[in-house]
């Protein structure tokens, strides 16, 4: 191991991280409205709309995100769809991850007890109202956990978008493996920079979690 | 409290109700009213109808023919579609309140938040005023200490009689009792008896779907009993519970006292 090579290339890599965490957090945070967007198509009653959204979701879940990637990027512009490398890489990404989580997000809406819309419902709280004070309060504690996973998973995915050439945390450790020859001492700090950050988001996510369902252990 | 009103004018009333679940009828034409401060039992094996009737008068249970009125005013309006009815229905069931086997109690907000979120976001109460009304319910049902903490940190017991305070802060004119101490452990049983006893002596106009026999039997100015989607027998429950006058009944009587003394 060449540890003066791993102190000097450090700092190269660490900028990189930074571009892994920001494509992600921002493909996370748009692909939340995407999720969101998709659970409200598939509450409406003109079944072509809910469709368009269980379409949507099947075509995504069914297709690898690297080749999603790759069909966005070579293949848009085609259709006059023009992104830059970073841009496309947070606009599929958040796409993506807004297919899986709408079906979290249902999910969780779903496993929350009957009995509590209908005690709502019973004390005169209307449909909205009902979703918003008893309804989504709960789900949300329940899919803290189920998003978080999703969440993990993009962030290792994004080391797919060195693809289309966004130096990211990837991209950047096989350009300074093209330039030293040494891929062991590289990867294993990138690796090491992915469990940092893998790591620290399952720990906020706990936090979360244990916030959002204190209620239950007091 | 609409105490001393007068006890001849009907609060609920179920006119030639029918319901069906696909195939099955579970209600086949009932009649009933409850007047005004009188307590009303319905007792019956489990799939007579008894717990869809109490949940078609909230209008939990959408009835397919026959009426329904709170006070004279209808709770099911075939007639009206969309955001009318739901306005309609929300405004009818502020003035029920009901309370479930399962408690359905709110786990996510506190004891006294259970209570005061109606009078808060429904009746647009500010939190000072309905904090005192909610601390005032709580202690009707001798719960006023544990105002904040959350449900899940309560017993089965403790959980229903919450429920009952948050059914209450609505100041509904008509409680509904679905099989309310059906969940609870037997000796939990007699704390939420004792709640809907002091709302008996208040005059509080009541539904009661029950299977505490002895219960029913001491509170209720008139009992039913239900079997197959038909009311079979109805009369004071003294006489229900002592000597009824339909073979089914006297079955029902004997295998349910049978099992439980």
């Amino acid at each position: 191991m060449d540890f003066d090579l791993m102190v000097e290339v450090t700092p190269l890599l660490i900028r990189a991280a930074w571009v892994t965490i920001d494509i992600s957090s921002r493909a996370i945070f748009f692909g939340f409205f995407v999720a969101c967007g998709l659970v409200f198509l598939q509450t409406f009653r003109f079944a072509p709309i809910r469709w368009f959204a269980r379409g949507y979701i099947s075509v995504i879940r069914g297709t690898p995100y690297f080749v999603q990637l790759l069909l966005v990027f070579y293949g848009g512009p085609s259709l006059g769809l023009r992104l830059d490398p970073i841009t496309c890489g947070v606009v599929v990404g958040a796409f993506n991850i807004g297919a899986y989580m709408s079906e979290a997000i249902r999910g969780s809406i779903e496993s929350v007890d009957k009995g509590q819309s209908e005690a709502a419902r019973s004390l005169g709280f209307g449909k909205v109202q009902t979703m918003v004070s008893i309804v989504l309060p709960q789900a949300a504690s329940l899919m803290i956990r189920s998003v978080g996973v999703l969440a993990i998973v993009l962030i290792k995915n994004s080391s797919l978008v060195s693809i289309i050439s966004v130096v990211e945390l990837t991209y950047q450790a096989q350009r300074l493996i093209g330039s030293t020859y040494k891929p062991l001492e590289i990867f294993t700090l990138s690796a090491l920079m992915y469990i940092i950050i893998i790591y620290a988001v399952m720990g906020i996510i706990e936090l979360a979690y244990r916030r959002a369902t204190r209620y239950t252990t007091q | 409290m609409s105490t001393e009103q007068s006890t001849d004018t009907p609060m609920v009333e179920v006119r030639n109700v029918h319901k069906r679940f696909g195939d099955l009828e579970v209600l086949k034409g009932i009649n009933l009213t409850v007047n005004r401060g009188k307590i009303i039992s319905i007792i019956g094996p489990s799939g007579s109808g008894k717990s869809t009737l109490l949940r078609s008068v909230n209008h939990l249970e959408v009835i397919d023919e026959g009426a329904i009125l709170l006070d004279g005013v209808q709770v099911n309006r075939p007639d009206m579609k969309g955001l009318a009815f739901e306005r309609h229905i929300n405004n009818i069931r502020q003035n029920m309140g009901m309370v479930f086997q399962h408690f359905n109690l709110f786990p996510h907000l506190s004891t006294i938040d259970n209570v005061t979120l109606a009078p808060r976001k429904l009746k647009g109460m500010d939190k000072k005023t309905a904090r005192e009304l909610g601390m005032e319910q709580l202690e009707r049902v001798g719960l006023a200490e544990k105002a904040d903490v959350f449900p899940n940190w309560l017993s089965g017991g403790q959980k229903q009689r919450v429920a009952i305070a948050r059914a209450l802060a609505m100041k509904p004119k008509v409680m509904l009792f679905d099989e309310a101490t059906s969940a609870l452990d037997p000796e939990l049983v007699e704390e939420v008896n004792r709640v809907m006893r002091s709302l008996a002596e208040e005059h509080m106009t009541m539904l009661i779907v029950t299977h505490e026999m002895s219960f029913a039997r001491d509170v209720s100015d008139w009992a039913l009993f239900m079997d197959g989607g038909v009311v079979v027998e109805e009369c004071t429950p003294d006489k229900l519970f002592s000597n009824p006058d339909q073979e089914r009944t006297r079955n029902f009587l004997q295998k349910h006292l049978g099992n439980n003394h």
